[in-house]
């Protein structure tokens, strides 16, 4: 009897999502295609090899295993790349799971960015969790099944889909946050992170049901459809507010920033470093999605104000910090803004700005927390602004990476945050909206103060008490190689990523009609797989 | 029957209930459930979409939001018992380590 119940339950729920979209594809095929699977491999990839570590961890001494888990979660990160490459051929691009994921140049650009991000990290967390003295092989899975999340995020146009790709993306991070259990700051951190989460997502959640109510559907295609037939109810305004002050909260874009710096302060550096670049990326990547693609209303003059609010406020309370994860978080906290000013522009060249300012923002952010997290030592000990002191002196090449980091946020040329800045405020311009472009390049000179300060304390100043720097183990050598080369590259030959971006403007504005397309790539799938 | 608005106003109210419960209450634990009841408040309000628009994804979603519910839950209890064992206290207004 309560077999047959449960039976009868799963039935139930396997067919709705099939029937949800019966209406628009009649002859709906019942099991999923392996091009479907080929569509969300990455996922799979990173879930696979999350799963392994939890497995091999306890079979392991814990004392050894670090290294071992490090390098497969490593060596995860890397089959991601390389089936983020296989995914992207041409016969894979298109719709999968009946037009829940879609696969283009949009998400495969997104998809490489979450894992080398990842791939940074885990390289940049080697010598940490020695030094830490953290024993956790969960720690390495606990990355690996957020980048699932996040590349979900980037892939998925349903928005429940996003929203449990949001999901496993934020759990995963809480859990991260408070990884130095025995530090009170950093379950602190942890538990004031979880909670304005999940505060976050409640509003999300809250803005996608009345999306569903309005519309009848949660597919950003169908949506897009409806929007453009003109419905426009008060209930499209406020699911469209509900969902931005969601999202907004976990960009950390003002006003919804006040969880940032104390989080950023509190977790573990290389988490903070992955934190700010990857779920930022991706929730950037819904972002793109619901706006550019589903053309929700009102959109403009919440971006606008949430924009200039970031941009000022995080550049304003980073001027007084004495902490230097703390100043970061709130630089991350005005590089939200700048990235939000670009949703402002038009689509032709606020969607490319926008991906090229995620790619940038991630290189050196990510690279300048490799830095604060290797110079912070034990139990996280230097990371005031006078322990920087004579870092210029006692190890010239840690000061000269982060040098290089730091003028790159400010927007030196040659650097990646130099034309990351320069696209978005061209976009901005060609759309006309000059009171944000002249805040926005009011705040890049404000910013350029606190950057410096860090630069000019670490060369010019002498050290008062000798702060331990230990030599640049080879994990944090690569990592910081890696994220060097990134915003190097970035910042010299831009044209290719940028170009690559563009690709993406007519795949996310020219969904018009993208169920009959969506359904005939299917089709042809479907005689391709036979 | 009753009126689709009906369900509705319950459910922004349900919802209001829970961010005020956020804002308000200093109980770590508390402002947990009040979130459990934003989400049940718009879990209401999926239920009430699916009956108006005839589809039965809207009652499926509520289910996907449950365990999604469940599993941060479980995370979110640990983490709390995490802060409990450094802190000996779940009132938010004594951890303030970080300055907010």
């Amino acid at each position: 009897m309560m077999a047959a119940m449960i039976t009868a339950m799963t039935a139930t729920t396997l067919k709705a999502p099939l029937a949800m979209f019966s209406a628009t594809a009649p002859l709906m095929p019942n099991i999923p295609h392996a091009a479907d699977y080929i569509r969300i491999l990455p996922e799979i990839v990173l879930s696979i090899f999350g799963m392994v570590i939890m497995f091999v961890d306890p079979l392991m001494d814990e004392r050894k295993s670090q290294k071992t888990l490090g390098g497969i979660a490593l060596l995860g990160a890397f089959a991601a790349i390389a089936a983020t490459l296989f995914q992207a051929q041409p016969q894979y691009v298109g719709l999968g799971f009946w037009n829940m994921v879609r696969v283009d140049n949009f998400s495969s650009f997104f998809h490489f960015l979450v894992a080398a991000i990842t791939a940074v990290v885990i390289l940049t967390s080697y010598e940490y969790m020695e030094v830490q003295q953290i024993r956790a092989g969960e720690y390495y899975g606990l990355i690996l099944f957020g980048a699932v999340g996040m590349s979900l995020m980037s892939s998925a146009v349903e928005l429940v889909l996003i929203f449990i790709a949001l999901e496993i993306s934020s759990i995963s991070t809480y859990v991260l946050a408070g990884f130095r259990r025995r530090a009170s700051i950093s379950s602190e951190a942890s538990v004031k992170y979880f909670l304005l989460g999940s505060f976050a997502t409640a509003f999300f959640l809250y803005g996608v049901a009345l999306m569903f109510g309005a519309t009848g559907s949660t597919s950003i295609s169908v949506i897009a459809e409806k929007l453009a037939a003109g419905n426009h109810s008060l209930l499209v305004y406020a699911g469209v507010a509900l969902m931005f002050v969601g999202l907004g909260f976990k960009v950390a874009a003002a006003p919804f920033h006040v969880w940032t710096p104390d989080v950023y302060e509190g977790a573990p550096s290389p988490v903070v470093g992955f934190m700010s670049t990857a779920p930022k990326a991706a929730v950037f990547a819904v972002l793109l999605r619901i706006i550019f693609e589903a053309h929700v209303p009102g959109t403009l003059w919440l971006i606008w104000v949430a924009a200039a609010l970031s941009m000022t406020i995080g550049n304003i309370a980073a001027l007084v910090q004495n902490n230097v994860k703390r100043l970061l978080a709130y630089s991350s906290i005005a590089h939200a803004g700048y990235l939000l000013v670009a949703f402002a522009a038009l689509p032709a060249n606020g969607i490319p700005a926008a991906m090229f300012y995620t790619a940038a923002y991630a290189a050196m952010n990510i690279g300048a927390f490799a830095v604060v997290s290797h110079f912070a030592n034990a139990g996280e000990r230097y990371v005031k602004m006078e322990d920087y002191e004579g870092l210029g002196r006692r190890s010239p090449i840690l000061a000269a990476t982060l040098t290089i980091f730091l003028l790159s946020l400010i927007g030196i040329p040659m650097t990646g945050g130099f034309f990351a800045k320069f696209y978005v405020f061209s976009a901005i311009a060609q759309a006309h909206l000059t009171g944000l472009l002249i805040i926005g390049v009011l705040n890049s000179a404000i910013g350029a103060y606190y950057y410096l300060r860090i630069i000019v304390v670490m060369y010019m100043r002498e050290a008062q008490e000798e702060v331990p720097v230990t030599p640049i183990p080879v994990g944090l050598g690569l990592a910081l190689a890696l994220s060097l080369g990134a915003t190097i590259y970035l910042g010299v030959v831009p044209n290719r990523v940028l170009i690559y971006a563009q690709t993406s403007v007519s795949e996310l504005t020219s969904s018009s009609a993208p169920i009959a397309s969506g359904s005939q790539a299917n089709s042809a799938m479907a005689s391709d797989g036979h | 029957m009753v009126p689709l608005s009906y369900y509705l106003v319950l459910s922004g109210i349900l919802f209001t209930c829970g961010v005020a419960g956020f804002l308000i209450k200093r109980n770590i634990i508390t402002i947990f459930m009040s979130i459990e009841l934003m989400l049940n408040g718009v879990n209401l309000s999926f239920v009430a979409f699916a009956a108006q628009w005839h589809s039965l994804s809207g009652q499926v979603f509520v289910f996907f939001v449950m365990v999604v519910a469940a599993a941060e839950a479980a995370v979110g209890l640990a983490i709390i018992i995490a802060v409990y064992r450094t802190r000996a206290t779940l009132n938010v207004d004594k951890v303030d380590l970080l300055k907010l």
